[in-house]
């Protein structure tokens, strides 16, 4: 009961001192009641993170690249995305020259690649006629679709020399997946790190090399 | 507007009284049912509100039944969703009233959206009506867009796809985030499995919370009518309005006949059309999700394909356009008010700093920027029109030449959503885009000028 009439006469006790003192307390617990909360909250945040198994899912892949056709191109899957191979005939590189007036980043300044891959072909000077590419539009991530036929084209227009069409919101590429002006996307796509073992070429390695 | 509300509440029976001391259930029905006065000339545009609580109430019930069979695993879920087709007894039927409501959903509610425009419904003292509606209407968007990866067919995993990496645009966080959606470094079965965590059990729970709020919000101010006046500045002595009946049983029995009718069209198209054409259920989503090949002719579903060609049409030759825009716009302000000195030097200089950036930046942010901005202009409606009418029963001419306008850009976007782009059809997306943005940035304006009609005193009702 004393505790009782004690605990009363301290609610009614309206000092502006006590008033204040009140509001610090609350505020502080508040605060620290806050901060709790975010630490609570973040090991959940953190469980929808990529977890240990899908980080482990970046392993290298090999293909045999002898087996493409010149004028062919086949797609392999790395780390969960299309990787472009295309052997270009030497018709598709002279087009690569001809429409450069068309393209955004014809120099892939502002893109994505090993430094042995930023020039025309967007290749290894070695072997420039093969393109080695993601083949991920780099507006939203759809996988554009190769017109690998050069001439008028619906989709491409009339001056096309081939590329990749983009059917998602349609934006356009050359036959070295640089990006068209005026598309919704804005860079060229990218080419992964890649080397090759005699027959074998070896994609998402290349030892760190430059040239 | 007020509502008069009483606390004389008088419980039916003994046993009621029982009840109603310890639960208000008589003074909730009252208050919610037999006493909430709605204005006796709603007519059929007010059968949307309801009906998208039923179509609520499908797609919970139709899902639970769903969930049952499912299997949210990259590996099984395509093959779950064809054993549900084919070996579960009427498994077919809850499948199609399930995708077919989700279409149904999303009918209902941009006709029960559009009534709110019509007649005034999102202005004063509505306004968190229409705001939560709002919310509402992106909530189920998302429960929508994370709905269509369970099926896992090759749409569901592109269109994911491409929705995800919208948010790759973001500065500084974007590729991080992404990779937390996702939960992985592409579309996988970690996204699969929490999509389906959030399309069953959170986004229900918000939107269940979402539309209850809803409700009590447009409870606390009354509906409004197609005449757009406030019932209850006539009211009998005992405070009810002199225009108003009874929720129940007017309204329920004439929300009925609404739910009939309803019915007979959803269920004539779960029967005898439920992919329609292709427009319901996509043609490329009866195959598996394959990460190497996006279907060549990807499209997102109808209700989601006027933003879409927003995002398409975000071309470099659309942001010259809105440099323009926002130049002339500047110019205008200058010119044309009457504003102090000093404020029309700080648009003229808001202007040219629009006029920058649109010069400056790339299409592929200002896509997502745009796409966005289309849903937060309907945030913002109460605040933009300024029309000293409700209804556009009594409204000027400018306001309805605008909506019109608006109306058909609005569906020449979403049928261009639906097809593949051709520098014509872009062209066309371009200027609607234009078009759509315009209707709410000069909303201010053309609400503003223009005679409207006198407003009657009580509703125009005809006796029958
Ligand atoms: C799950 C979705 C929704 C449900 C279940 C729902 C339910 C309802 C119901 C039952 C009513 C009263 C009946 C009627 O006036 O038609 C109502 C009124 C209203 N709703 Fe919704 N609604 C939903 C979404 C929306 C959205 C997306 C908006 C707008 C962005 C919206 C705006 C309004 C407005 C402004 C009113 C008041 C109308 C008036 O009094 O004239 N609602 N809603
Ligand atoms: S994803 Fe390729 S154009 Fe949008």
């Amino acid at each position: 009961m004393t505790d009782n009439h004690e605990s009363e006469e301290h609610a009614s006790d309206t000092s502006i001192e006590n008033k204040k003192r009140r509001r610090f307390l609350t505020g502080i617990t508040a605060g620290f009641g806050a901060i709790g909360g975010g630490f609570a909250v973040t090991p959940f945040v953190l469980s929808m993170s990529p977890s240990e198994r899908a980080k482990n899912a970046g392993a290298p892949v090999e293909y045999d690249y002898s087996r493409i056709q010149e004028g062919q191109m086949i797609k392999v899957e790395w780390r969960g995305k299309p990787v472009v191979l295309l052997k270009r005939s030497a018709d598709m590189i002279a087009g690569l020259e001809k429409i450069e007036s068309n393209l955004a980043d014809p120099d892939s300044l502002v893109s994505l690649q090993p430094s042995y891959a930023q020039n025309q072909a967007r290749a290894d000077s070695n072997k420039p006629n093969l393109l080695v590419m993601l083949g991920v539009c780099t507006h939203l991530g759809c996988s554009p679709v190769e017109k690998l036929a050069l001439g008028p084209d619906p989709e491409m227009g009339e001056d096309s020399q081939g590329g990749f069409f983009c059917p998602c919101h349609g934006s356009k590429f050359d036959l070295s997946g640089r990006v068209y002006k005026n598309v919704p996307a804005t860079s060229n796509m990218e080419i992964p790190p890649y080397k090759y073992e005699g027959d074998l070429i070896k994609i998402g390695e290349d030892e760190g090399r430059l040239a | 507007m007020a509502i008069h509300r009483h606390d004389n509440h008088v419980s039916a029976n003994a046993f009621m009284e029982w009840i109603d001391r310890r639960l208000p259930v008589t003074k909730v029905w009252n208050e919610h049912l037999a006493e909430y006065w709605a204005a006796k000339n709603l007519n059929f545009w007010y059968f949307f509100g309801s009906l998208s609580l039923l179509v609520l109430v499908i797609q919970i019930l139709t899902g639970i039944f769903l969930t049952m069979h499912y299997k949210p695993d990259a590996a099984l879920a395509f093959a779950s969703v064809e054993y549900i087709m084919r070996d579960v007894p009427w498994g077919w039927l809850v499948r199609y009233l399930h995708s077919t409501g989700a279409s149904a959903f999303f009918v209902v509610v941009y006709l029960h959206m559009f009534r709110g425009v019509i007649y005034g419904s999102h202005r004063e003292p509505r306004e968190l009506v229409w705001l939560i509606g709002c919310v509402i209407f992106v909530a189920l968007m998302a429960e929508a867009f994370m709905g269509y990866l369970l099926p896992w067919g090759n749409m569901s995993y592109w269109g994911a796809q491409v929705i995800i990496s919208l948010f790759e645009v973001i500065p500084f966080v974007g590729p991080e985030l992404t990779e937390w959606i996702r939960g992985d470094f592409v579309i996988s079965d970690s996204t699969l499995n929490r999509f389906f965590a959030f399309h069953v059990i959170l986004l229900p729970l918000i939107l269940i919370v979402l539309v209850f709020l809803h409700l009590v919000a447009l409870h606390q101010v009354g509906s409004n009518n197609p005449d757009g006046i406030d019932i209850f500045e006539n009211v009998d002595e005992n405070g009810k309005p002199l225009d108003g009946v009874g929720f129940h049983p007017y309204y329920v029995v004439k929300d009925l006949v609404g739910v009939c009718g309803f019915l007979i069209v959803y269920l004539g198209v779960v029967f005898f059309a439920p992919d329609l054409g292709g427009i319901l259920l996509e043609k490329d989503n009866f195959a598996p999700a394959n990460s190497l090949q996006t279907p060549p002719d990807i499209v997102p579903l109808w209700y989601f394909t006027p933003y879409y060609s927003i995002l398409r049409a975000s071309t470099e030759s659309l942001l010259f356009v809105f440099a323009i825009g926002s130049g002339l716009g500047g110019i205008a302000a200058m010119v044309f008010t009457k504003y102090d000195i000093k404020i029309k030097i700080a648009i003229a200089l808001v202007a040219a700093a629009f006029v920058f950036i649109f010069l400056n930046s790339s299409g592929k942010a200002w896509g997502v920027i745009l796409m966005g901005s289309a849903l937060v202009c309907f945030f913002l409606l109460p605040w933009l029109d300024r029309s000293p009418v409700l209804s556009i029963r009594y409204r000027s001419m400018p306001f309805k030449i605008a909506l019109a306008i608006f109306l058909v850009a609005f569906f020449v976007l979403g049928y261009l959503g639906m097809n593949s782009p051709t520098p014509m059809r872009t062209l066309v997306a371009q200027i609607c885009t234009v078009i759509y943005f315009a209707f709410f940035a000069l909303m201010p304006w053309f609400t503003s000028i223009g005679e409207t009609k006198p407003v009657p005193d009580r509703v125009t009702y005809d006796e029958h």
